[in-house]
């Protein structure tokens, strides 16, 4: 077991903690949604890399090749992949939606006017 | 607008390519990469090039949204009707098989119509989404 | 690709983000394309380089944000992100090492699927015929996910018509 053996895993882990980073640690809204988007990409990584032969090719039967890279986690990433954009798509509708309503995708600014808004219905209620 | 010239131009040779590469993707994904997923994003993104360039009114007026609606319904119904269809005659629900006398055949049909399915679906979702989201911007607040 | 998501975390313009996430994409897709994962490069490509990009493009123009506001020290977020790192380089060192023939993801279904495959489905891209054939029910399941945000993106986003006339009133 060398660094040359587990790079792919190194790879994987710094994209993986980078998307966690940012989903954590920005406020924008857009941002957090990009950041899911890359740890989603670390993790198609994180199931390929070890299907990988090598010496061999792609997962298409031809006469001219005997070994083949592993196909089944492929078609799983396949469905992860357009799963992944069905989810951007729903979050960023939402983020659309959290825009009009509180003119700001702004977390911080967010918390706050909920803040206010619970502060103000404690005092008339 | 002049400077709009080289872009509508291109656009105008380009999309018919880029529509058969979206066919050729979905029928070859048998014997090379491709299949039902790439195809109906490639579809998608043509038809968003085109609104692009043209407008939303102009990719509205060639996909209402009355067809895509449809497209985004169709294709799931079509890939449980191919199910049901294997029901139907004679095996599990989805087996493939029993659709042809020969069983190979079988396979060969209704991994096609399967595809076609998830490439109907596939376009038609992305393609609502970018309308959804290209109109939302228009209607006055 | 680890400098385009560094430049990504920092950056404040949220037009670049999308065009480095455009960028990334790309280089993840030739990324795959190296590791024997021909689908899938060229779904990420079309995904994440495509629809992705439009998508963000256009969220970020309904929400007329341009600028993000100015970083406070992220401690908090730096100490949990090392400690995931921490967590998971141990996680990860027991697993296989890279293309290696005995791992168990070789030796359990996949050498059915890549010796039936021809011989029951006639299909030589053993990708599609297990996502259509051997997977079937999986990928009716993604279709219908697929479907499902559709609806759900048309159901956030659509504009009431009573809205409309109430304001013309």
């Amino acid at each position: 077991m060398s660094i040359a053996s587990h790079f792919s895993y190194a790879v994987t882990v710094f994209l993986m903690v980078a998307g966690l980073f940012i989903v954590i640690a920005r406020g924008n809204l857009i941002k957090k949604m990009v950041g899911l988007a890359i740890f989603q990409t670390s993790v198609y990584l994180l199931y390929i890399a070890p299907g990988k032969l090598v010496g061999g090719t792609a997962p298409i039967i031809d006469d001219r090749f005997a070994i083949y890279s592993n196909p089944l986690p492929h078609v799983l990433i396949l469905t992860a992949i357009v799963v992944g954009v069905a989810t951007l798509a729903l979050g960023l509708a939402l983020v659309v939606r959290i825009r009009e309503a509180y003119d700001t995708i702004e977390e911080d600014d967010i918390l706050a006017r909920d803040a206010d808004a619970g502060r103000d219905d404690g005092q008339s209620g | 607008m002049r400077h709009d010239l080289v872009l509508r131009v291109i656009a105008k040779l380009l999309i018919p390519f880029i529509l058969l590469f979206a066919l050729y993707v979905q029928f070859h994904g048998d014997f090379g990469p491709g299949g039902g997923f790439q195809a109906g994003v490639i579809v998608a993104a043509a038809i968003i090039f085109y609104a692009l360039i043209y407008g939303v009114e102009a990719a509205r007026r060639a996909m209402p949204d009355s067809l895509v609606e449809i497209m985004l319904a169709g294709g799931v119904l079509i890939y449980a009707g191919v199910g049901l269809v294997g029901l139907g005659l004679g095996g599990n629900y989805l087996d493939y098989f029993v659709l042809d006398t020969d069983p190979v055949q079988g396979q060969h049909r209704g991994i096609f119509w399967v595809e076609i399915g998830v490439a109907v679906t596939v376009s038609g979702v992305m393609l609502k989404i970018f309308y959804m989201f290209a109109s939302r911007g228009r209607d006055p607040e | 690709m680890a400098m385009a998501v560094v430049v990504v975390a920092r950056s404040r313009n949220l037009f670049t983000v999308v065009v480095l996430m455009g960028i990334y994409s790309f280089l993840m897709a030739t990324v795959l394309v190296a590791l024997d994962a021909v689908d899938v490069a060229m779904t990420e490509a079309s995904v994440g380089a495509g629809v992705s990009t439009v998508l963000l493009l256009g969220a970020l123009h309904l929400c007329k944000s341009e600028e993000t506001k100015p970083l406070r020290k992220p401690w908090l977020p730096l100490a949990v992100s090392a400690s995931a790192v921490g967590m998971l380089v141990f996680g990860t060192l027991d697993l296989p090492a890279f293309s290696d023939p005995t791992a168990p993801i070789h030796t359990h279904v996949v050498p059915r699927y890549l010796n039936e495959a021809m011989r029951e489905t006639g299909v030589p891209n053993v990708v599609t015929a297990v996502l259509a054939s051997y997977r079937g029910y999986d990928t009716l399941g993604e279709t219908t996910v697929v479907f499902t945000a559709g609806v759900g993106v048309i159901a956030l986003l659509r504009r009431r018509r009573n809205t409309k006339q109430e304001k013309a009133k």
